[in-house]
């Protein structure tokens, strides 16, 4: 069994400031990391692969050279291949440009190895979208599987598999045919630990590069800017409200009268709220 | 767009405005649509905060303003029809068909593809829900389209008649607007509760476009196998919680979490928390509140040693009514809350219960 898995490296965005005067992001100095949603992917993966042994794991990535180091992390918890798809053409992609330039990538991936099962992430935490996973699967019509929580059972031979969806107010067990997408549930599983061997094989791994060419574009004005149906045309910081909390403070400042002073004013100025607790309780 | 406030926006200055010549084949494309989302006889509550705002649009735009439901014959879709131009849709696109039981990737998406091919909508909106995300994105991948997930502001730009979806960035740090200018439909979705639920008109009413599917049982490949319900009684109900008291790191121990729970009990509420502490396993991460948990709009939010960090405040600045506890009178969440307190939680919260069951049993007395 072939399955390819997308990661995205993205700057950890716990650590990502805002410059107060240009509002611009200051990324200096933010460490990329590997998209966390996307290693819930990974170790699914990783786990069908230990589950029909002789399968191989393909990790891609598309984006600047430095990417490599989140394929190269990829290799360390286990994967076989690495692929990164770099080309100043895809500069400015959109969801949709993306998921082209992916989806193309997929099908050269295919020539060497027919594809069984690709995993996405969730979603991104840059770009939070969730669009890119979807657009892929129907670029190569593959069904898409979505919020998966669990893969209950793989039938190579029949080439079925059963997993769980979350969906509103449940979960749904749906039956499909590979090839499939799928898209992990954070928290669904956790990353396994990079073993001594990987380490070190994921550091000498000769990479695949990719440009444009080799990635099997057909039509450059599907990628980058050019391709890309929406244009960010504007970025600002969020309006600072002008009205500040009214402090509630009284001489004695102990709790208690603090308590009360505050539900005075809270039961005159929100008559609602009186009735809306006094509903409940 | 994702790429791009990331790739572009903070290298170089965003895009821009470009030239707004509209491709013509998308000349007729006209009116607003929102896709009414509903599971087991009952509609998302996100699809009539959606009509809400579509009602605006259309109107800024003077077009029409449309509901589509897709569903199985004699079902509920006719309800949802009739319920969506309550909430302000003119008219309704209506796909019935047995293969629409539950919610299937393919069926829906080639269901909601022909509708916009066949009708040509300038505006598509859905819920920023799984079942939404799972659609929006096949639909616009289908129709090489461009969709702004997760937005939290809808404007129409009347110079060229555009959509300006406007979305938090960068962890809620920085907003963007996108526009889609030369692709149509222009679609979005949009996170449930970000948008205020618009009046309920009894009196309006409707005309019904039926569409036919067009697909057979052996077209679909994924076959829904069981539905297993999630136990609607364990399950933290945040999202439509009226009233919610959470807690923070400040609270420090997760003993003293217990005081949250305390004055939840006494006010009836849902208890929220910030990110750390659900990373640290207090409470389950249904409650989180915030841009990566829920985001909430009650009555009354009640936040105690919480410092409200942006990614926090986006999910909460809704409210109708905001207290805030914090032992530091610089605490950012001052500069938004209604009320502030500046004191020690552990102090403060068990005086609030207190206040609070003795208001309640007089108001009892009283009635
Ligand atoms: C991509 C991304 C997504 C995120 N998503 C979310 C999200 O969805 N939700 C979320 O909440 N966070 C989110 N965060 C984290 C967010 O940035 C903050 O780190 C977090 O909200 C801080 O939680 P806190 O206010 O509980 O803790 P802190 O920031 O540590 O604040 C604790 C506060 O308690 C006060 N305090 C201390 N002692 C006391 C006391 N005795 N009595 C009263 N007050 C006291 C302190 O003054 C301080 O203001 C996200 C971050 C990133 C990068
Ligand atoms: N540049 C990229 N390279 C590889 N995979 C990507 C890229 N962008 C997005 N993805 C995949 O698509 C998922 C959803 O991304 P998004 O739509 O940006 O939220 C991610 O979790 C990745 O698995």
């Amino acid at each position: 069994m072939h399955i390819v898995v997308c990661i995205k490296q993205v700057p950890d965005s716990a650590q990502i400031r805002v410059h107060p005067v240009t509002n611009t992001i200051m990324r200096q100095g933010v460490p990329a990391i590997v998209n966390p949603y996307d290693l819930y992917s990974l170790e699914e993966a990783l786990r069908l692969k230990d589950q029909f042994p002789g399968s191989r794991v393909t990790v891609l990535s598309m984006g600047p050279p430095q990417a490599e180091t989140a394929l190269r992390k990829a290799i360390s918890f286990g994967a076989d291949e690495a692929i990164l798809v770099t080309d100043r053409a895809f500069a400015g992609s959109d969801t949709l440009a993306t998921s082209y330039a992916l989806a193309s990538a997929i099908r050269q991936i295919q020539q060497d190895m027919p594809v069984d099962l690709v995993f996405a992430g969730k979603q991104t935490i840059d770009g939070d979208t969730a669009q890119v996973g979807p657009g892929i699967a129907k670029r190569l019509d593959m069904r898409l599987l979505t919020y998966v929580s669990r893969v209950d059972s793989l039938d190579l031979e029949r080439r079925e598999i059963v997993v769980q969806r979350r969906s509103e107010g449940g979960v749904q067990v749906l039956k499909s045919r590979l090839p499939v997408l799928i898209t992990m549930l954070e928290g669904t599983n956790e990353m396994r630990f990079a073993t001594m061997p990987n380490m070190f094989r994921a550091a000498r791994y000769p990479l695949k590069v990719w440009d444009k060419d080799a990635a099997g574009i057909e039509d450059v004005s599907k990628t980058g800017l050019k391709g890309s149906p929406t244009i960010v045309s504007k970025v600002f910081a969020p309006t600072p409200k002008t009205v500040k909390a009214e402090i509630i403070d009284t001489e004695s400042n102990n709790p208690k009268d603090i308590a009360v002073t505050l539900l005075a004013k809270l039961f005159t100025r929100h008559p609602n709220l009186q009735a809306e607790i006094g509903k409940r309780s | 767009m994702s790429e791009q406030t990331q790739q572009n926006a903070p290298a170089r200055k965003p895009a821009g405005r470009r030239k707004a010549e509209l491709d013509p084949r998308f000349a007729s494309y006209k009116g607003v649509w929102v896709f009414i989302e509903h599971e087991r006889g009952t509609a998302h509550p996100v699809s009539w905060e959606l009509l809400g705002e579509g009602r605006k649009l259309a109107d800024r735009l003077g077009v029409e303003l449309a509901g589509v439901v897709m569903g199985t014959p004699g079902g509920d879709t006719r309800r949802f029809c009739a319920e969506a131009f309550r909430y302000g849709a003119d008219l309704c696109y209506l796909v019935e068909d047995p293969l629409l039981a539950d919610y299937r990737n393919e069926p829906f998406t080639k269901g909601l593809t022909d509708l916009v091919n066949t009708f040509q909508p300038e505006i598509l909106l859905l819920g920023a829900t799984p079942l939404g995300r799972d659609l929006a994105g096949s639909v616009a991948t289908t129709l090489q389209t461009g969709l702004t997930a997760d937005c939290t502001e809808l404007a129409i730009d009347m110079e060229n008649r555009s959509l300006a979806a406007t979305r938090p960035t960068f962890g809620g740090s920085l907003l963007c607007t996108i526009v889609t200018l030369n692709y149509r439909p222009q679609m979005a979705t949009v996170r449930p509760r970000v948008m205020s639920m618009p009046a309920r008109d009894e009196g309006r009413s409707g005309r019904i476009v039926e569409h036919a599917l067009g697909m057979v049982e052996t077209d679909i490949v994924t076959k829904v196998l069981e539905f297993i319900p999630d136990n609607l009684q364990d399950k933290p109900q945040l999202a439509f919680a009226d009233i919610i008291v959470a807690g923070g790191r400040g609270l420090k121990k997760p003993e003293n979490f217990q005081l949250v729970w305390d004055l939840a009990k006494v006010l009836g509420a849902e208890v929220g928390a910030s990110r750390p502490i659900v990373q640290s396993g207090w409470v389950e991460p249904e409650r989180q509140v915030g841009q990566s948990g829920k985001t909430v709009r009650p009555k009354l939010y009640i936040a105690a040693g919480i410092s409200g960090a942006v990614q926090h405040r986006v999910g909460m600045e809704g409210s109708d009514v905001i207290i805030a506890i914090n032992n530091d009178p610089g605490a950012p969440i001052f500069d938004f809350a209604t009320y502030g307190i500046v004191g020690n939680a552990m102090q403060i919260l068990p005086a609030l219960t207190e206040a609070f069951r003795q208001q309640i049993a007089t108001v009892k007395l009283a009635g």
